[in-house]
């Protein structure tokens, strides 16, 4: 039956009807709903690992027990479980593993624009790149048969685009092969006597995979015009597609890696103008003029930024179209904390007590948003307790009084512990904040080893984070409500004042969750507004002046009494009318 | 037939979602090829949201450009406004006029600007406005504006009622299919 499937819905298809038994993935924009998918599969067993290292170390072990596994991350996902995959390369696998990783070209929810590509050259593990859901199916599926008939993990790389587009897709069957483990130390036992003798295994894998995508059809050229040849993958395919139609040749990239080579001299052979269309970084573009091939890519295209077709056909040649436009420029909208937004008190106590802030990765990213404006670095996962201690050891005692880290429960279970841990060791008078709403938010709330649920739901294990920093050796553990404007000040200007490191649990669930009741919301009595707009200095979406009067929109407001907090003139009312 | 694009566009968190599904299973089921393109990560959080349907013999890209749409369907008139530039020359747009002030008008870092759905006019876009929460209260529900928004998108088109009933009894839970149908009939019959 033909059905219009998201992208990342498709791949988790694929994965199912290719067999797959076991899937530990850690959460990622764009890459989340495959596992969020594959796990409403009763027969696949799905987790969610505290980060991707471990997500995909685990598939490895399910793979090396002879089950079809499989991982997914997004791009920068991938740096953290760099390392099992470039030595999973040398060992191979036993039953498939395929690891998906999804680029954000244009950055809709990233921190950088890396090119996943890169990756798979350097850990000369095959990658295939699908354009569309029927693609991302069908190349799920084939990624395990590659898999197993060449001994390597494959690589399945997404992009926004493709994973979060629906197209038409058919479904199949499901089919289970499984394998049985057998002893192999000189295969999985990666010390240098083995290690060597599996290097050259590698290189000649390489060598049998480029033959694949010679021959195999991954890789096919679409004839038409012969006036200009254009070699493309992924979404860059669809673009030029919907610019050139059948007026130009096409050489559609299906595998990103290993390249072909004859199947590309011929194809330029055929052409009278050489281009190669791919988003990001010009890898194919470089392959080509390695080849020695005339051929244009990145002189013509940006390397920044997505594609679209009217950027395609501007550089090349086609259609361009262009609409209406009004004559004033209109003010932006970006994205926002929510109302009821439990970080916002935290940032609104930090901000008043001037400290400096250093920042993670997740919805609290928003606390470097104006009127907020707290956050002063925003890096990589974990990123804030480590750098705290170098900025710390660095400033020493002036620092360490006014300087805090902020980290959320899903963030710090990814990576912040092990930076925790380096405070405990090597003694910086650091004080942590752990922004505990009990959840993964950003990415659309994923369970996480704090929340004591899985991810279908059902009770799990549930680690306990003030016994956790306590069991690191920190005796200054406090946990309070960031819907508390005075117990956070207060907490925060004992703890930054300490002489010792401590942790300060700030601790909320996300307003958004489910279960959390919404309050009645609240309104302004006109009479007792002085306009004094103290209340607008929480960046609340709720609250806006109107007729020179602050108002609340009933609509939006859940009545968490932050703005309350800051009136001196008891404005807000409650209306007793639930959002 | 040549590609037809359609965007839905919004504030993050008001619901789009349900649109794009149901123009997705009605266009399927009139036997186009059909891709639909959505956002999801921080943008939802309470920025600018655009999603893109696109239907015709065969679809290539996923996305819509500049000059490219023949509708554009807005949750908000600032939105609206925004990806003005998307509709093609003789497009149109059916737009709700709830004003949603952004964190730089909120701040008082900029204004909300007046008038726009004369701005929108004088530019000679056509430019169907209407209050779609008063319509989807008095449907039953202000959670029904998607409906309200769905029926008067459905005037520009040549789709049977039947058609777009059906999509709806498919996307819409059980529970408020009667509310939603009576969304659709209030947008579609509007002014």
């Amino acid at each position: 039956m033909k059905q219009l499937m998201l992208g990342n819905k498709a791949v988790a298809r694929g994965l199912y009807e290719a067999g797959v038994l076991f899937a530990s993935s850690y959460p990622g924009t764009p890459s989340t709903e495959i596992t969020e998918e594959l796990a409403l599969y009763d027969d696949v067993y799905c987790e969610w690992a505290p980060n991707e290292k471990v997500a995909m170390e685990a598939a490895f072990g399910a793979s090396l027990a002879g089950r079809r596994a499989f991982c997914a991350m997004k791009h920068v996902g991938l740096n953290v479980a760099a390392d099992p995959l470039y030595t999973m390369s040398y060992t191979g696998v036993n039953a498939g593993m395929v690891i998906a990783v999804a680029d954000d070209a244009g950055m809709h929810s990233s921190q950088n624009e890396q090119d996943s590509r890169h990756h798979a050259i350097a850990s000369k593990v095959p990658m295939l790149e699908p354009s569309d859901s029927a693609e991302a199916l069908a190349y799920a599926k084939l990624a395990f048969d590659i898999s197993e008939q060449f001994d390597t993990p494959v690589l399945l790389k997404m992009c926004t685009r493709v994973a979060h587009s629906q197209s038409v897709v058919e479904t199949g069957e499901r089919q289970v092969p499984v394998r049985a483990y057998e002893k192999d130390i000189p295969k999985y036992v990666m010390m240098p006597g083995n290690a060597k003798r599996r290097h050259p295994f590698v290189e000649e894998r390489t060598k049998k995979l480029i033959a694949y995508a010679e021959e195999s059809g991954i890789n096919r050229v679409e004839k038409g015009g012969s006036k200009m040849g254009i070699i493309t993958s992924s979404t860059s395919y669809q673009y030029v597609k919907e610019v050139f139609g059948d007026s130009v040749s096409i050489l559609k990239i299906g595998m990103a890696y290993p390249l072909p080579e004859k199947l590309i001299r011929d194809f330029a052979a055929g052409v009278e103008k050489l281009v190669v269309v791919e988003e990001l970084d010009p890898i194919m573009e470089n392959h080509v003029r390695a080849l020695g091939l005339e051929v244009s890519g990145k002189d013509l295209l940006p390397i920044c930024g997505e594609f679209s077709q009217n950027l395609i056909a501007k550089a090349l040649g086609g259609e361009v179209h262009s609409g209406r436009s009004l004559d004033e420029s209109l003010p932006m909208r970006p994205p926002v904390m929510c109302p009821g937004c439990p970080h916002r008190g935290l940032f609104f106590t930090l901000k008043k007590l001037n400290a400096t802030v250093l920042g993670d990765i997740g919805c609290y990213t928003l606390g470097a948003v104006a009127p907020l404006s707290t956050i002063e670095l925003t890096l990589c996962m974990g990123a804030s307790v480590s750098s705290l201690h170098g900025f710390n050891k660095a400033l020493g005692k002036e620092s360490e009084t006014k300087t805090v880290c902020v980290i959320g429960d899903s963030t710090f279970m990814h990576s912040g512990m092990t930076g925790l841990a380096n405070i405990a060791y090597n003694g910086s008078n650091s004080t942590v904040i752990i922004l505990d709403n009990s959840i993964t938010g950003m990415t659309g709330h994923q369970q996480n080893p704090t929340t004591g649920y899985n991810i279908k739901g059902d009770p799990a294990g549930k680690i306990d984070l003030e016994a956790l920093c306590r069991s690191m050796g920190f005796a200054r553990v406090s946990v309070v409500d960031p819907y508390n404007l005075a117990e956070c000040e207060d907490v925060i200007r004992k703890e930054m004042a300490a002489d010792e490191p401590s942790v300060i649990i700030s601790r909320r669930p996300c307003a958004l969750l489910k279960y959390v009741k919404r309050k009645p919301s609240l309104r302004v009595n006109p009479e007792k507004c002085k306009t004094c707009k103290s209340c607008m200095r929480i960046g609340c979406p709720a609250i806006s002046i109107k007729d020179g009067k602050a108002r609340v929109d009933e609509t939006l407001c859940v009545g968490c009494g932050v703005c309350t907090q800051l009136c001196k003139f008891d404005a807000f009312e409650n209306t007793g009318k639930e959002a | 037939m040549e590609t037809k694009n359609i965007m839905i566009v919004g504030v993050g968190g008001q619901g789009s979602l349900l649109a794009s599904k149901l123009l997705g299973y009605l266009l399927l089921n009139e036997g186009y090829d059909v891709k639909v393109s959505e956002v999801h990560g921080m943008s939802q959080r309470g920025g600018s949201v655009v999603t893109y349907v696109r239907y015709g013999d065969s679809v290539a890209s996923p996305v819509i450009d500049e000059g490219e749409a023949d509708s554009i369907v807005s949750f908000e008139l600032l939105e609206a406004a925004r990806w003005l530039p998307f509709l093609k020359k003789d497009g149109t747009i059916v737009t709700n006029i709830q004003q949603i002030d952004p964190m730089p008008v909120v701040t008082g870092a900029a204004e909300y600007p007046e008038d726009l759905v004369g701005k929108l006019k004088a530019t000679g876009a056509k430019v169907d406005a209407m209050d779609c929460v008063a319509l989807a209260e008095e449907a039953g529900s202000v959670k029904a504006v998607n409906l309200v928004l769905l029926g008067r998108l459905s005037h520009y088109f040549d789709f049977p009622d039947e058609a777009w009933q059906k999509a709806i009894a498919a996307c819409v839970p059980p529970k408020f299919l009667e509310i939603n149908k009576k969304a659709f009939e209030l947008g579609k019959n509007y002014g």
